[in-house]
């Protein structure tokens, strides 16, 4: 990128540009945008990602299925239990296995589990950026215990490997879901404490209201997906539209928002903690006896075809295309849409016109994971 | 020869110390606050409660690589971290920690010097404290510093207007320039002025935070914008410079609060007999007290409030708080005239 000469009336002016990232506090991991700036205004910028690439979908290829599952831990590392889900569901839909009705309701339970430990994560980072430091640890407080529910249930505490093809890997373990049920007493205090700091704050209304304004036709075009969309005021959750799980089963609203910027977004996130809390008290007061495995051959090995398949993921609609080919063990094509990658999409759009400040404010409100945008 | 030159050298050095001491410990104090906010514990390891921390911050500032970019103008690289904290030391010359006492048998005044100017020595002294900043940024030759020291010098310029049309307020109130004299005045006239200019005290607190660069308005070093802002290319001893004067800057905020607004050294309501028990405080304990629990504010904002941006900060200082110090000034000024 090039910065270009500004002829002025009375004397030109030269444009500055700078390289945010991929060393750079608030790019969320190792992403660098390159801007371009005329004072302190955003005229353009460039995306750069790539960083964090690890050929996850190549390296799937040359993996048994059970094996793949731990590589999807390693895309999305924030929600890595979403993407675990989101994968086995796609090999059992390729194979139509059915899946019991008790590991539906858990792997609900997790997926939930799994969005509000992200958007805390989010909130955290997000308000962060905009200088608001002590929502960040008061965030992290409360996904420490959403880890202590995951480590529980399998044993690790960022990278779970906590699905298998069919159901789930163990039982869950005796009281556990009465624990989940008295995290959500927890936690509902907590979303209130986070919307006392910021939601009505002048200063925080000032950063966000009417930055990076997106109509909802411009971000269904761009694919932006998940609850960048739905800011726009455009009704779509994967989770009410395809249900997966048990979400067919399951009372929750879908939050939208009506202008489409940084402090809508904000807000439906917000709302998103509620209504996955109120789904998770669904699903954990009634997790149904039976097996937690449905009827899976020993060797792994679908018959030739293709399928796509999409989850609600926390940054938005998370889908895998797998073909296989019906001879081997292994996947003959691997192919993700993730929610980030798509949703990194709009912030060239987004943050034009903008000021550098606004810049971190634009990427922490599209909510991107550079392991899931590069892969 | 001791009254002098050798009490007047010794205040010097104590008030130096003094200083330079209370600014490691308020990072400190910082540094706790700020975890107690958050629900954390704070440092803990050096010292019990981690109160040795500043020393052993101090030690690792002093022996880390200083490090000068190749491209930098080195001569005013050097220079600017001294251009700004000398300026924010230099200030305690005027500022009255007490009146004059019987210490060892000697009348000794609780100030280094009360010139008849104090209040404009404050503020021309203090206002140097930005070409520090701006020089940093220029001679990093790096492009975020740089937009940094830009935003520095606009920040900076514009709220020192609206906190000194502030203070030309007091001035017209209390009759003199002098920072004892303006205690006196308040002594003698039975209340502290943050409630006869209250609209002056709100300004000068906002535009002090602005002044200082604490947050909301900490811009020109924005960590998750601008990276650190005009320090970013510095290191070791340079940089904790910048850092000392930052929280040297928010002391003498303080402190001038403290002397133009709640009385300085006075205890609370000073005319109140029945409160005369309070006189068994030494006075210049009040006057910390009451600097204390201005720095204790300054730091509770910044666990709380999100950051401004550039264009809105500038949008405060220009469109709000200075017409209201300028109207704050006008009425002041008729209500005076009428009232002689």
């Amino acid at each position: 990128m090039e910065a270009q000469t500004i002829r002025g009336a009375m004397f030109d002016t030269d444009e500055l540009v700078i390289n945010m990232g991929p060393q750079h506090p608030s790019t969320h991991g190792v992403l660098r945008v390159v801007l371009r700036l005329d004072g302190e205004k955003v005229v353009d910028c460039d995306v750069v990602i790539g960083y964090l690439h690890r050929g996850i979908e190549k390296l799937s290829e040359n993996r048994n299925w059970t094996q793949i599952i731990l590589l999807t831990d390693r895309m999305d590392y924030v929600a890595a239990a979403t993407s675990n889900v989101g994968y086995c569901e796609t090999v059992e839909k390729l194979m139509q296995l059915e899946v019991p009705r008790r590991a539906r309701y858990v792997r609900t339970i997790l997926c939930e589990l799994q969005r509000i430990a992200s958007h805390c994560l989010w909130v955290g980072t997000h308000a962060m950026d905009i200088g608001a430091m002590t929502v960040f640890l008061y965030a992290f407080r409360e996904r420490e215990l959403i880890l202590d529910l995951f480590e529980e249930f399998c044993g690790a505490r960022l990278t779970y490997n906590s699905m298998r093809i069919g159901g789930l890997p163990l039982d869950i373990p005796p009281g556990w879901d009465k624990k989940v049920l008295e995290f959500c007493t927890i936690m509902d205090s907590k979303v209130d404490e986070y919307e006392t700091l910021l939601t009505h704050n002048r200063i925080w209304l000032e950063r966000t209201k009417g930055i990076g304004v997106i109509s909802g036709e411009e971000a269904t075009g761009l694919g932006l997906c998940g609850p960048a969309l739905r800011g726009s005021g455009v009704t779509r959750d994967v989770r009410k539209d395809e249900p997966y799980a048990a979400y067919d089963e399951m009372e929750f609203d879908v939050p939208i928002g009506s202008d489409g910027d940084t402090y809508d977004r904000y807000l439906v996130r917000m709302e998103e903690f509620r209504q996955s809390l109120r789904i998770i008290r669904q699903a954990a007061q009634g997790i149904p006896e039976g097996p937690i495995v449905g009827k899976v051959p020993r060797l792994i090995k679908p018959a030739a075809g293709e399928t796509y398949h999409a989850i609600e993921s926390p940054k938005g609609e998370l889908g895998f295309f797998i073909v296989s080919d019906g001879k081997s063990t292994n996947p003959y094509r691997f192919r993700v849409r993730p929610p980030s990658f798509c949703n990194l999409q709009g912030l060239r759009r987004l943050v034009r016109g903008h000021l550098v400040a606004d810049v971190v404010a634009l990427i922490g409100s599209i909510d991107i994971v550079l392991g899931e945008v590069d892969r | 020869m001791i009254d002098g030159f050798v009490i007047p050298l010794l205040k010097i050095v104590i008030v130096l110390n003094a200083t330079l001491v209370g600014v490691t410990y308020m990072v400190l104090l910082e540094r706790k606050v700020i975890a107690w906010a958050q629900s954390r514990l704070g440092p803990m390891r050096v010292g019990p409660y981690g109160i040795l921390q500043p020393i052993a911050d101090a030690v690792k500032l002093m022996i880390k690589e200083d490090i000068t970019p190749v491209r930098a103008d080195k001569w005013v690289f050097t220079a600017a971290p001294i251009i700004s904290m000398v300026p924010a030391l230099i200030v305690y010359a005027v500022i009255p920690f007490g009146p004059e006492v019987n210490l060892f048998g000697r009348r000794v005044s609780l100030y280094v010097t009360d010139v008849n100017v104090g209040l404009l020595y404050v503020v021309s002294v203090a206002s140097v404290g930005v070409y520090g900043i701006i020089l940093a940024g220029y001679s990093s030759n790096s492009k975020y510093p740089l937009l940094a020291g830009l935003r520095a010098s606009a920040q900076l310029i514009s709220y020192e207007v609206a906190v000194t049309l502030t203070l030309v307020s007091v001035i017209l109130v209390a009759g003199t320039l002098s920072m004892v004299g303006i205690v006196r005045a308040q002594e003698s006239g039975h209340v502290w002025f943050a409630f006869v200019q209250p609209i002056a005290f709100g300004i000068f607190f906002i535009g002090g935070l602005a002044e200082t660069n604490r947050a909301p308005f900490d811009l020109p070093e924005a960590e998750q914008e601008l990276t650190g802002g005009f320090h970013t290319e510095y290191s070791g001893m340079r940089f904790a410079l910048f850092f000392l004067a930052e929280y040297a800057n928010m002391i003498v905020v303080s402190s001038v609060a403290t002397t133009l607004f709640l009385g300085g050294w006075l205890r609370p309501f000073p005319n109140v007999a029945a409160l005369g028990f309070l006189d068994f405080v030494p006075v210049w304990m009040w006057f910390l007290v009451k600097s204390f629990l201005f720095l204790y504010v300054f730091i509770w904002v910044r666990a709380t409030l999100p950051r401004y941006r550039y264009d809105q900060l500038m949008r405060l200082g220009w469109k709000v708080l200075i017409p209201l110090a300028i109207l704050n000034l006008v009425v002041t000024a008729v209500i005076r005239v009428l009232l002689i």
